[in-house]
């Protein structure tokens, strides 16, 4: 499918996660002639003003109107065409929500919806920016696919694969500053199939988007500190769920945390306790994210820190689940 | 290509039909928004029975001109047309509310055959047709997008941004109404939320405006042709009709909006759409 993509050539150091996506969908639109692209007065900050430079007679900037974008990207797909829609989740996921639900995703059109700035990504910009609602609201919504890619590089790879995967797919990133975590895009990147990106097996960190990198820093240092296996999974996609992965992670490692850049309601936390509830095994558990509050105000950075979602937080909170009981028992029969 | 007296009289017999079939699935349906399914029956019958390139035993016909009801609502009158048309069978519509039915008051084009757009939630059509007429422009097909609004819905602000697009995007591939039948569920629309100076709206975001007599096959087709041939702005049709028109207990009845039918009414009601098409 990626076949005549040159993009993994692109320095992803020297290019912005959300750069690397502008400069892929311009080389899919040379492909697919089917193609369009749309923003709301954010083309630029969302860099799918590339895509629009280079076919500007495919590219519709409807301004500052998210409602009337998402009805007009629901048209076009239903034209025959495959609408590629960027702007900032929380004006995705909130004010154009129902053009989103009820004239994309039920009618089960082609619409790929590119949400930046997602969590606190822009944490300076205060919690009217910032978006920690998404994943709840987007994975409730029937026919959706789900996807928080680690970096630019994954998020390369899921812009790729949205082409032909059908349906409304929704792909969430930050502001684009976070440094990368995948080296190339050779690893197999396949939607709704996670990515074990540290083997380990005393605990696992079910992770997304930015905490990926992180979680994977923090399990090298647990290691070293404290001689512990730490297994870290890529969970990109949160609809629909890798449930074997979670299966095998309650089985072999029997402690889970969840780490994302999203309330602790309704997200990846909740997609993982479902699949957990669901086994009738016992686990150590515990989700870490934003929690039932409006998010504070500060650099990334400093956020990831507050809540949690960095190196040392990761750390901390691995160490609290580790102290965790839950009923030690091999004999998994007696549990169900 | 004007309209003929021959194809006016055909039409009207359409829409004799069509009123009382709107009659019969409101009963079927145990109720539906029969108001406003009456009083767009014009534009929807010359749509299907004069203007529109579709194919019944084709409905996925690539080139097909669309057709966006964003008064979803009015589902029981499209609903009666496109099985006039042929595209189902009309007895299907017995079922028409029913468990597991294909037909619910607000139709699914994923379910029913010959719907383009599923629509139902107010203010939806208007952003969907300006991007259903952009991918004909951007695929360079001919086809024709027809979108029709309801007047309570204006209130929608999503209208208004599709309207200002439509206007910056030139978009004239595109054949819009307003079914002005001047009531809302609450209420008279003047009442509830005013909007005259309606048609200076829509001019004051560059569009055409077109004011005619919605009942009227001439002037609708007098409409349409203007509209079809003008490529400098969108065009804006605003039909002003008569909410529940046809049937004498009805017209310009609030309380008609939405309403059950026993057979009692029933028989009333298609006698006085009859009484209506003999005078």
């Amino acid at each position: 499918m990626r076949e005549g993509l040159t993009w993994t050539v692109y320095d992803a150091d020297a290019l912005t996660l959300a750069e690397v996506y502008g400069e892929v969908l311009c080389q899919l639109g040379e492909r697919y002639l089917n193609i369009v692209g749309l923003s709301a007065d954010l083309a630029k900050s969302t860099k799918i003003s590339k895509f629009g430079d280079k076919f500007p007679e495919r590219f519709f900037n409807v301004g500052i109107a998210e409602q009337n974008m998402f009805g007009i990207a629901a048209g076009l797909a239903k034209s025959g065409l495959i609408p590629f829609v960027s702007t900032m989740a929380a004006f995705i996921s909130m004010r154009a929500a129902e053009q989103v639900r009820t004239d994309i995703c039920y009618q089960n059109l082609n619409v790929k919806i590119i949400a930046t700035h997602a969590g606190t990504a822009f944490g300076q910009a205060g919690s009217t920016h910032h978006c920690t609602e998404d994943l709840a609201i987007m994975r409730s919504f029937a026919n959706m696919t789900v996807v928080v890619p680690a970096d630019g590089i994954e998020t390369g790879n899921v812009v790729a694969a949205s082409v032909e995967h059908p349906g409304p797919v929704y792909i969430r990133i930050g502001r684009g500053f976070e440094p990368t975590f995948y080296e190339n895009a050779d690893y197999g990147f396949q939607i709704g199939k996670s990515v074990e990106v540290k083997e380990g097996a005393d605990i696992t960190l079910i992770c997304c988007g930015i905490t990926v990198r992180q979680a994977v820093e923090a399990a090298k240092l647990l290691q070293e500190q404290d001689g512990l296996s730490v297994r870290v999974l890529n969970m990109h996609t949160i609809k629909p769920l890798d449930e074997d992965a979670v299966l095998r992670a309650i089985e072999e490692t029997r402690r889970i945390i969840t780490f994302e850049d999203h309330n602790i309601y309704c997200g990846l936390g909740s997609a993982v306790a479902d699949v957990i509830a669901a086994s009738g095994k016992g686990c150590a558990f515990s989700k870490v994210g934003i929690p039932d509050c409006y998010s504070l105000v500060g650099y990334p950075e400093d956020l990831y820190s507050h809540y949690k979602l960095d190196t040392d937080g990761i750390i901390e909170k691995a160490r609290e689940v580790m102290g965790k009981e839950f009923e030690e028992d091999e004999d998994w029969e007696d549990e169900i | 290509m004007p309209i003929t007296d021959q194809e006016i009289k055909e039409l009207e017999e359409k829409a004799h039909q069509v009123r009382k079939d709107i009659i019969d699935i409101t009963g079927w349906a145990g109720g539906a928004h029969v108001g406003g399914a009456l009083s767009v029956v014009e534009i929807l019958v010359i749509l299907y029975f004069k203007y529109l390139n579709i194919e019944p035993n084709n409905p996925e016909l690539e080139n097909r001109d669309r057709v966006v009801l964003s008064k979803g609502h009015a589902g029981v009158c499209h609903a009666a047309i496109l099985a006039r048309k042929g595209y189902f069978d009309f007895e299907l519509l017995r079922e028409f509310n029913h468990f597991k039915s294909s037909f619910g008051m607000h139709l699914d084009s994923l379910k029913v055959k010959g719907v383009d757009v599923s629509t139902g939630s107010l203010g939806h059509g208007l952003p969907i047709s300006v991007g259903l007429a952009l991918g004909a422009r951007v695929q360079k097909k001919s086809w024709l997008t027809y979108c029709v609004l309801g007047d309570g819905e204006c209130n929608e602000g999503s209208n208004w941004e599709a309207a200002m697009s439509a206007h910056h995007f030139k978009v004239t591939n595109m054949v819009t109404f307003v079914d002005r039948n001047k009531l809302m569920i609450d209420g008279p629309t003047e009442e509830i939320m005013g909007l005259e100076p309606f048609a200076d709206k829509w001019k004051a975001f560059g569009w055409l405006v077109r004011e005619i007599n919605g009942h009227s096959f001439q002037e609708i087709a007098e409409a349409i042709e203007y509209a079809r041939s003008e490529n400098s702005a969108p065009v804006m049709i605003i039909a002003n009709t008569v909410k529940g028109k046809g049937v004498d207990f009805m017209e310009n009845e609030v309380k008609w909006h939405y309403g059950g039918l026993d057979t009692d009414l029933i028989e009333k009601a298609k006698q006085s759409i009859d009484r209506m098409y003999k005078g």
